[in-house]
């Protein structure tokens, strides 16, 4: 047995405890122990990678009892794919919110960012309903306390906003889980998949309401219409680090969606057939145009990157929705694409926002000192975002487009990303237009102006602050620059995900029934 | 992985490799900053002069790299006379401009960044004219837009600057945009997204149904690129863009870029109807329109900016003909066009610069004071005007030539007669240009005294007007890269012949009309100048701003109607999207017979199932009153807990009743910093909606439920109880599946314990150290206390009851394997156990007395569960195996030791550990309210009364 595919989980959950309880008087302390942690898992994550690319689905029995009756861990390309992003992200985002000085601002910053990756990563990795649910409540906790890490009225306020949504998902996910044991038994995904597939149409109206509630309740963690109130709010008032790395979070729902209802309730299950798309594809438009009109709308600077980040969920679930091999290919470029783009221009606007008194509106105030160094930060994670070439954006726009040319689908989906990334280039232009340009029009506000030296070099960004960002564009550019090698990966992704039969052989033992 | 001509790929990305260059030479200096832009342009232009030779032969030089094969991307670039044509024209114009651009920035500019983005533009535009692929010139194409956007943008302190730069974007990111869609449809089409493959395959373009789409998609990237009208009003605007940009981008290339896609298509588009009459049309249109407003802009460059948009009209017109001469001018008339216009945009450039203003009607008389930047604008405008002996007279004959033969919509003289109008207008721009600017006594009134610039800045507008004189005197010059180039564009091999002097065709005579009417326009250009400015016109910039702004405004209503920050909102349409969801999801399916009795009802859970309905109902109806409404959900807790007990599940209602005693203890005592009512804040509209949606939710719930307690189905349950005591030693099948089954779950849960923890602390130590604790400082809590807030009675029982509650809570943990118990329920005994302590005697006595960190407890809890998973590490078992077996030391009966037992140590600790941190934290809110403190156990000890009494006696 393949111990390294748990390491991911247990890594962070034996660190936080260290870190939260031995180490929480000594910042700098639990700063080493953190970053250390996170270099690690991504290591792990590499590892892991290395050993899915194989194409072998591997299986851990957690206390060895034979699946479906404990619970699994699964690696498959997929799941190791999640991981490395996980990793990836937090160790970026870990280091700029170290160099800049916001792990500081409140308590036990590292150790909640270490449980975080604990429950991202266990989320990835679960092969069971039940234990998805328990990593979604982890990362649920774990996320409030990073969400209001640093306090402040508003921030609590969208806290407690953020919270109480998710919990209410988290209600709606017993429901659906209740509903899914009493009518199909088994809450391992293999097992339910292969339950699923001898459950006639006529026999199907509860598991269907389980599917139906299952799709809401990670929906809601996509911020997918109708429940995506919540993700404006909280990412645009969360510390710009956390909603950074919130970035992955709601991958997390659009992970399970892509796990779930492929392997459980995909193509080819007679009880569920079809039932996702019909809600999925107008969500998924809906949710393009409402991301949009947010960030040509926007008054500040986060809520814009929050509702650009709204835009992008709703394309990467526009590939998602149709449930073929070619389009979740491209949704899953697009996936890793908009999570480094979403994460690069929050942390952007951090800097640009450390240098405007903690200030991002998008109104016109007298020009930072980095002006030129955030104008070209901003314009590569802009451009990242709103799909524009060189940046892998533009990459994935094309293979989501090229991929949704089905009919009925073509015409929707073409013209809501088409006209959804205009109106996202548009606000985007404005917004860098009045921050970058703009503000050098007016002579600098006497209080900077009159700014002794050593106050305006306070405020610059160094260079710990700046190379995640950085980093984060640079890989922007290899996703588009290895592009081919990726979509390979991810083709092999796709094929292995939409492979059933062998998902389940690997997990139950068996041949799979199928 | 990639074949063809090494050359082609390094030509195409030169610029980008170079483009880091000025940015970091300029700290050497400004010519060492243009000399090093040069270097790559240079370079570049070199290796295509290597090239041209064979491509000249007709060959088509190719090279493919493999990138995305996924999408059918690849970076393949190839070669032909098209390609030749307008990368000779981008690199060398490039070159000259590079130059002219040293003298033109002033020291103010950051001319490192000018030359870096001149770089990167230069390099998207070659992308564009060398892509053998169309989705790698899709990339390029946007590239050039984005460039542009910084080029215009440039001097970004200026708000003309921003606002062109944002419309230019705004305008051709559309056409972009529509581009992606049509080109993805072509690829769609051909099954293939290389370009040569698809200009092979016209006909079964022009076929297929989706040929009208595609070409609609294309043309609109096109025309917004090209300026066409009605997209034509971007390109005036950009010409905010320092001069260089001017000439470069918005004359000389970039706009042609469009102009270059419809010549590049032409094999695979042209030919049709549509193609016709749209394009053509589009074209002429364009051409007049854009004539005619030049006339009557008194600013150099928007003189010249409408100027191009009615050339680059003439040139699409040209293409959209669709007949080989037509391509043959139209490529002839590219060549022509780019000489003489990048000449007058410098030469309004030297203007500007020299004189310090571009407005036409404060110049005049410049040609004694500049003589020679006036012969170089005289050559260049004569050409534009189409005056014989300039090379602009050649090409507008052969374009006057086709519009007089071509028929549209059954009307032959239409078209020509337009041609000849806008060739008429384009003599008096052209003339007024000349005569207005350079002619007429010399004033004395300029903003700066003019005289001619420096050598290196008309140096490369009198480079480009050689051309235009050679090509006006010997146009068979230029035959061969016509004809090659026309030959790429028209897929057929061109030899056409190119001549001054082509008789007395209709087109000589259009031409006279035109020159001579031209004449008279400018000299009629006074009273029609004041008939212009009178007359009422739409001003395409106020429309652009107020449609920008009517759709800014628009989204933002539509996000704040969306996006109210209302939870309780939210919360209402996430239950009724989940009701109606599922009420879809439920009636595309069936349901079988039930196939499970009913069981009895019992008349106890009669009375049970009341009292939760009515407790429930109470909630609802007295929840303002918070103390009422925790009771109330204290009986509800306390009724589900019987059921458990009624239904057989004494583990599960032995933790619902320790949950529901610690949580309500704690809410008791958060409920004390808290408003004791809760203020009515909706209308009885808003109740009743959201009462509906509640009811229509559970009713659902109850519906499914019970849909499903009417079915048996097989569960994996089975298993667990039969292998729960001998694979996971416990008789306790509920505790083996928490700690052993299913105890990664459980591990999982403690950890949400223990972050709870850290955030209730994290948070307390926010609020207590921001406004919230100033607040708390000040606030009037009740001060209603009772006397005797530690009684005597109520200190010694739980004094007494501690060992005890200990000794339960021990006995709970230990029996849990076998019996209803484990680590959890028993972290909760022993926290009611502490939590009563500091009840009767108050937290900070309490605290006092205990030593151990509630932290450190947690921490503990998660490392013992985890690392006793982990020690199955050492057996080569999977996390959470767990082993048992049984001991027997004498004076004690046989017991079993399990590492399950340990693992559920860790349990006990975290729920502990939690709990109390919660307690901690809710005490130190109390003491930042101002809550006493008691030294003193009790508030009346009686032992001490009677000291006080013998000291007294």
């Amino acid at each position: 047995m393949n111990h390294w595919i748990i390491a991911p989980v247990i890594l962070p959950a034996l660190l936080a405890p260290v870190i939260g309880f031995v180490m929480r008087y000594d910042i700098r302390l639990a700063r080493i122990a953190s970053l250390a942690g996170a270099v690690a898992l991504l290591a792990i994550a590499l590892g892991l990678v290395v050993q899915a690319a194989g194409g072998e689905t591997q299986v851990y029995r957690l206390g060895d009892w034979p699946a479906p009756f404990g619970i699994v861990l699964v690696l498959d390309r997929l799941s190791a794919l999640m991981v490395l992003l996980t990793a990836l992200l937090g160790l970026l985002v870990l280091a700029h919110a170290t160099a800049t000085g916001w792990d500081d601002r409140g308590r036990h910053f590292h150790a909640l960012f270490q449980f975080q990756l604990m429950g991202i990563s266990g989320a990835f990795l679960t092969g069971d309903v039940f234990n998805l649910f328990v990593f979604f409540e982890i990362l649920l906790i774990a996320s409030y306390g990073l969400m209001i890490h640093g306090g402040g009225r508003d921030r609590m306020r969208a806290g407690l906003q953020y919270v109480v949504i998710n919990l209410a998902g988290s209600t709606l996910f017993l429901f659906a889980l209740g509903v899914l044991y009493a009518s199909t038994g088994t809450l391992n995904i293999a097992d339910l998949a292969l339950r699923l597939q001898d459950i006639p149409l006529e026999d199907a109206a509860l598991v269907r309401v389980a599917m139906m509630l299952l799709l809401i309740v990670f929906a809601v963690k996509a911020a997918l219409f109708p429940v995506q109130f919540w993700l404006p709010g909280a990412y645009s008032n969360a510390p710009a680090p956390v909603a950074a790395l919130f970035a992955i979070m709601t991958k997390v729902g659009a992970y399970s969606i892509i796990r779930i209802h492929t392997t459980v309730f995909g193509p080819g299950i007679e009880a569920t057939d079809g039932l996702a798309f019909d809600w999925l594809f107008p969500a998924a438009l809906i949710t393009i145009a409402i991301g949009a009109a947010g960030v040509l709308g926007a008054r500040r600077l986060m809520p814009l990157i929050a509702f650009a980040v709204l835009g992008s969920m709703g394309t990467l679930m526009l590939a998602v929705s149709v449930f073929a091999p070619a389009a979740m290919t491209a949704g899953l470029y697009y996936l890793v694409h908009s999570t480094f783009a979403a994460a690069a221009l929050f942390l952007v606007a951090d800097l640009v926002m450390a240098q405007r008194d903690g200030n991002d509106g998008l109104s016109t105030r007298a020009a930072i000192a980095q002006n030129g160094l955030m104008a070209a930060l901003f314009f590569g994670a802009a451009i990242a975002m709103a799909g524009m070439p060189p940046l892998s954006g533009f990459l994935g726009k094309l293979l989501v487009m090229d991929a949704l040319r089905a009919p009925g689908v073509i015409g929707w989906a073409w013209a809501a990303i088409l006209v959804g990334s205009l109106v996202t280039i548009v606000g985007f232009a404005r917004a860098g237009s009045v921050l970058f340009w703009k503000s050098t029009s007016l002579a600098p506000a006497p209080e900077t102006g009159d700014a002794p030296l050593h106050q305006i070099e306070r405020n610059a960004a160094g260079t710990a602050q700046v190379m995640p960002v950085l980093a984060m564009l640079g890989l922007l550019a290899a996703l588009a620059l290895f592009a081919g090698p990726l979509a390979g990966y991810l083709e092999a992704t796709t094929g292995q995900l939409f492979d059933r039969a062998g998902y389940v052989a690997a997990v139950l033992g068996t041949n799979g029934g199928v | 992985m990639s074949d063809g001509n090494v050359f082609l790929i390094i030509i195409a990305l030169l610029p980008f490799a170079g483009a880091l260059m000025p940015g970091l030479m300029i700290r050497a200096g400004r010519t060492a900053c243009a000399s090093f832009t040069a270097i790559p342009t240079a370079l570049a232009l070199t290796m295509l002069i290597v090239l041209a030779p064979d491509v000249m032969r007709g060959e088509v030089i190719q090279y493919e790299l493999q990138w995305l094969p996924q999408l059918g991307l690849s970076a393949s670039f190839f070669l032909d006379g098209l390609g030749l044509l307008f990368a000779g024209m981008i690199l060398g114009v490039g070159l000259l401009i590079t130059l002219y651009a040293r003298f033109y920035l002033s020291g103010e500019d950051p001319m490192g960044q000018f030359y870096t983005y001149l770089l990167l533009f230069q390099g998207a535009m070659l992308g564009i004219v060398l892509s053998d692929n169309i989705l790698l010139l899709l990339i390029f194409w946007e590239l050039t837009s984005l460039s542009s956007f910084l080029l215009i943008g440039y001097w970004k302190h200026l708000p003309e600057g921003r606002q062109g730069a944002r419309m230019a974007l705004a305008v051709t990111g559309a056409g972009g945009l529509a581009m992606i869609g049509g080109m993805l449809i072509l690829g769609n089409i051909v099954g293939s997204y290389n370009l040569t493959d698809i200009l092979a395959a016209g006909d079964q373009i022009k076929a297929h149904d989706w040929y009208m789409p595609a070409l609609i998609l294309i043309l609109l990237g096109a025309f917004t690129k090209s300026a066409q009208f009605p997209f034509h009003f971007w390109l005036p605007h950009a010409m905010a863009a320092p001069t260089p940009v001017s000439a470069y981008l918005h004359s000389a290339t970039m706009v042609k870029a469009g102009v270059f896609l419809m010549a590049r298509m032409w094999p695979a588009l042209a030919g049709t109807e549509a193609w016709f009459y749209i394009v053509a049309s589009v074209g002429l249109i364009t051409m007049v329109v854009g004539a005619v407003i030049a006339l009557f802009k008194d600013d150099l460059k928007a003189l010249l900016a409408f100027s191009t948009v009615s050339h680059l009209g003439l040139l699409t017109m040209l293409l959209g003909f669709g007949t080989d001469k037509a391509a043959i001018a139209a490529v002839f008339h590219i060549i022509n066009h780019l000489t003489f216009k990048a000449a007058l945009f410098m030469t309004a450039g030297i203007v500007d610069h020299e004189t310090h203003t571009r407005d036409i009607k404060r110049l005049g008389g410049l040609s004694a004071l500049m003589p020679i930047t006036a012969v170089i604008g005289t050559i260049a405008a004569l050409s534009m005007a189409g005056i014989p002996l300039f090379n602009g007279f050649i090409s507008k004959e052969k374009m006057l030539e086709e519009a007089a033969h071509t028929v549209w919509w059954d009307n032959p003289w239409i078209i020509g007669a337009l041609a000849t109008l806008g060739a008429l207008f384009s003599v008096a721009y052209s003339l007024r240009f000349i005569f207005h600017v350079f002619g007429g006594p010399v004033r004395d009134d300029y903003p700066a005294k003019p005289h001619d610039p420096p050598f290196g800045m008309w140096a490369a507008p009198a480079l480009l007007c050689i051309p235009v004189v050679l090509i006006g005197v010997m146009p068979h010059l230029a035959e061969p890269l016509v004809n090659v180039a026309a030959g790429a564009v028209t897929g057929v091999e061109q030899n056409a012949k190119l001549k001054l002097w082509h008789g007395l065709t209709p087109a000589l005579y259009m031409s006279i009309i035109a020159v001579i009417g031209g004449a008279i326009l400018l000299w009629l250009h006074k009273p029609l100048d004041r008939a212009w400015i009178a007359a009422p016109r739409p001003e395409a910039k106020t429309i652009f701003d107020a449609l920008i702004a009517a759709v800014v405004s628009l989204t933002r209503r539509m996000t704040d109607l969306l996006f109210t920050g209302e939870i309780s909102r939210y919360l209402a349409i996430f239950v009724a999207a989940s009701v109606a969801l599922g009420a879809v999801a439920w009636s595309g399916g069936g349901l079988a017979a039930p196939d499970r009795a009913p069981l009895p009802v019992d008349p106890v859970v009669w009375v049970g199932w009341v009292l939760l309905v009515a407790a429930t109902g109470a909630v609802v109806l007295m929840h303002r009153h918070r103390f009422r409404a925790l009771v109330l959900i204290g009986i509800i807790g306390l009724m589900i807990s019987s059921g458990f007990v009624f239904l057989s599940a004494p583990d599960l209602a032995l933790t619902q009743i320790s949950v529901e005693t610690v949580t309500i203890l704690l809410l008791l005592i958060a409920l004390h910093f808290l408003p004791k009512e809760t203020p009515i804040e909706s209308g009885v509209g808003r109740r009743l909606r959201d009462g509906v949606i509640a009811l229509v939710a559970g009713g659902g719930v109850a519906a499914v439920a019970y849909a499903f307690l009417q079915r048996n189905v097989e569960t994996i349950s089975d298993y667990h109880l039969a292998n729960s005591y001998e694979g996971g030693g416990g008789t306790n099948v509920v505790n083996v599946i928490l700690v052993d089954f299913r105890g990664y779950d459980t591990y999982g849960e403690i950890i949400v314990l223990g972050i709870a923890g850290l955030i209730i602390f994290a948070v307390m130590e926010a609020l207590l150290n921001g406004p919230a604790g100033r607040r708390l400082r000040n606030m009037e809590l009740s001060q209603d206390r009772s006397r005797d807030r530690h009684p005597l009675m109520m200190v010694v029982a739980t004094r007494v009851m501690m060992p005890i509650a200990l000794m339960v809570g021990i006995y709970i943990f230990l029996r849990g394997h076998n019996q209803p118990g484990g680590g959890f329920v028993s972290g909760l005994v022993v926290s009611i156990a502490l939590l009563m302590q500091y009840m009767a005697s108050g937290f900070a006595w309490t605290q006092n007395r205990q030593r151990i960190e509630y932290h450190t407890l947690i921490g503990w809890g998660v490392i013992i569960a985890g690392l006793t998973g982990a020690g199955a590490w050492l057996a080569g078992k999977p996390f959470l195996t767990s082993a048992f077996g049984y001991v027997h030391w004498p004076p004690i009966e046989e017991f079993e030791l399990a590492t399950a037992m340990l693992f559920d140590l860790g349990v006990f600790l975290a729920v502990l550990g939690a709990v109390m941190l919660m307690l901690y934290s809710l005490s130190r809110l109390a003491r930042h309210a101002g809550e006493t403190v008691n030294v003193e156990p009790m508030d009346y000890d009686p032992v001490e009364r009677q000291d006080k009494r013998e000291g007294e006696a």
